[in-house]
């Protein structure tokens, strides 16, 4: 028998295996980037007829005769008040949980309430929706603020995770060379350790923005009964993309549908551009963090 | 001779100044006591780190603790300024007064003890901020506001930073070489105006020449301040200290380790002429 048999029969089947697990490998990651383009175009193409400037300056006509130039700036501009108003409630929380957890709390706690905040991201957005249903809706009516609520309820767990993430890259000796100094740990917190993390926690934010901005369950029940006048008083249930698209795929109009493909085309758009972002400021933040530890 | 013979002959010309200029100590009870330390035990949960550690630390010296790894000697000073509190399951039994001050228990503000009780860390640690604001922003958060372009500029002298420095404040700290980040973070410890400076192996992460320029600075500021160093390097606690203490590690019966003070004394002695046997072997490398 020969030391070195480059021939056999069983060396030559680990390679055809070798081969075959690559390739099973390969195809799955194609599959994952082949469904995106897919869905990417096929949603241009579909709504390609009413993907004009139109579709962000004018208001619907309903049971317009004819052609009539109609669009749904309603929809993105509550869009664009109830994630502003669920963000600026999110996002104040969120670093405020993170930092105790991280800073202040012990470690029994901060375990805890960890696995409590993964608990909150896993509920389905359309349970949040019925809570913040009964809780603000019941009895008062929709509004943008209740629609809103449920959004940070749902951008909460992506915030503090995010910026806890952040929080714990930043040198133990930065906090030391603070300390050390005479500086109480609130002064230390603020002005050394929250500085190092602004790049994490935008990158958090953007992604949780990206996520409850495609949501649609927990505004059908909290602001979804709406005019077709743009408006911008949160007081009042308004018009939003994803709750536009699910009204306008309902509709028999062949014009409505495409317009509904054309919302959903410029709303992946910006998921796409929001996540890139959010990835660029990530690696980003994360070799600074490196260079100054 | 180039201009590397012209570096090392003044390192070695300054380190046998530093050994000449040493004034012999003179009687310990005539001395005046920035630390006294009593009887002092440092546990991590149930292990214990450091068991009945008695010494006192002297005014306007230095002190060097030495000793071999996981004597504890970081933990000892670690404890003269409270950052142990950091670590949730640390305790410390025994008594350490700060000018006849008790500063150990838990009714002590750990902050109002490290505003006079300044560090030096084993790696530098600047701030991700502009050398000036490394200095100054402590002294704002302090409230020592007034003259605070003077003040920065003293502690940056202090720390024989200044001439490397001044034309360039405002660049971040982090641009600087590992010896000048050290010597910036001297700066901002001494701004503030320290009783005490406690430095935890401020050199081991620095090249020789590094080295030298720290060893000198302490020399000279120690009329000012007091220094606590902990060192593994046996030459430089010969070279700066006044006052060496020498840790080791101690078995218990069930194979439990702790560190232990074993002799403390001046310098000269400590190296020339210990009284207990584990210190000279370990001063003669014959262990550790």
């Amino acid at each position: 028998m020969s030391a070195l048999d480059l021939t056999g029969s069983s060396l030559r089947r680990r390679r055809v295996v070798n081969r075959g697990m690559e390739l099973l490998a390969w195809l799955a990651a194609a599959i994952g980037v082949a469904i995106l383009g897919i869905v990417v175009w096929s949603v241009a193409k579909k709504g390609s007829s009413e993907l004009n400037l139109n579709l962000i300056t004018k208001t619907p006509v309903p049971f317009a005769l004819g052609p009539v130039k109609q669009g749904l700036a309603n929809a993105f501009a509550g869009s664009l008040v109830i994630v502003g108003i669920a963000t600026l409630m999110a996002l104040p929380v969120g670093i405020l949980v993170a930092v105790y957890l991280n800073e202040f709390a012990p470690p029994a706690i901060r375990n805890g309430v960890g696995i409590v905040l993964d608990v909150l991201n896993g509920i389905p957005a359309i349970v949040i929706g019925i809570f913040v249903f009964g809780l603000f809706v019941v009895g008062r009516g929709q509004s943008a603020f209740a629609g809103s609520f449920a959004l940070a309820c749902l951008m909460l767990p992506l915030v503090a995770r995010a910026t806890l993430e952040v929080l714990a890259l930043v040198p133990n000796s930065l906090r030391e060379a603070s300390l050390a100094l005479g500086v109480p740990r609130w002064r230390t917190t603020l002005s050394i350790v929250l500085p190092q993390t602004i790049g994490g926690v935008v990158t958090g934010t953007t992604l949780a923005v990206a996520r409850v901005a495609g949501e649609t369950a927990p505004l059908l029940f909290t602001s979804s009964i709406v005019g077709n006048q743009v408006n911008w008083d949160p007081h009042h249930a308004l018009q939003t993309i994803p709750v536009a698209i699910f009204e306008l795929s309902e509709s028999p109009d062949p014009a409505d549908h495409a317009r509904a493909w054309a919302a959903a085309f410029v709303l992946l758009m910006f998921i796409l551009v929001a996540s890139l972002g959010a990835r660029w400021l990530a690696t980003r933040s994360r070799r600074k963090l490196q260079r100054a530890g | 001779m180039t201009k590397e013979d012209d570096t090392v002959s003044s390192t070695i010309e300054t380190a046998l100044r530093l050994e000449t200029q040493r004034q012999p100590v003179g009687p310990h009870e005539r001395l005046e006591q920035v630390f006294d330390i009593e009887n002092m035990d440092a546990l991590y949960g149930t292990k214990p780190a450091l068991k009945g550690v008695t010494m006192p630390i002297y005014k306007n010296l230095v002190t060097a603790i030495i000793g071999p790894s996981g004597c504890g000697k970081s933990t000892f000073i670690r404890c003269l300024n409270r950052m142990n509190d950091l670590i949730p399951s640390f305790r410390m039994t025994g008594s350490i007064r700060y000018h006849g001050q008790e500063i150990s228990g838990k009714d002590v503000d750990p902050v109002a003890i490290r505003r006079t009780i300044g560090m030096v860390f084993q790696r530098p640690n600047p701030f991700p901020k502009s050398i000036y604001e490394n200095v100054a922003w402590g002294l704002r958060v302090l409230g020592m506001k007034d003259n605070l372009d003077d003040r920065v500029e003293r502690a940056l002298t202090q720390a024989a930073l200044w001439d490397e420095v001044k034309d360039r404040l405002k660049a971040s700290g982090l641009s600087l070489s590992g010896g000048q980040q050290q010597r910036l973070c001297i700066a901002r410890a001494i701004a503030v105006q320290p009783g005490v400076v406690l430095m935890d192996e401020p050199a081991s992460a620095l090249d020789p020449i590094a080295t030298q320029a720290i060893e000198q600075l302490m020399h000279e500021l120690k009329s000012e301040y007091s220094f606590v160093i902990v060192t593994h390097n046996m030459q430089q606690a010969a070279r700066v200290a006044d006052m060496t203490a020498f840790f080791s590690i101690s078995t218990g019966e069930e194979g439990q380790r702790w560190g232990e003070l074993i002799e403390y004394d001046d310098t000269t002695k400590i190296f020339t002429a210990p009284s207990d046997k584990k210190t000279e072997d370990y001063v003669t490398g014959r262990f550790g």
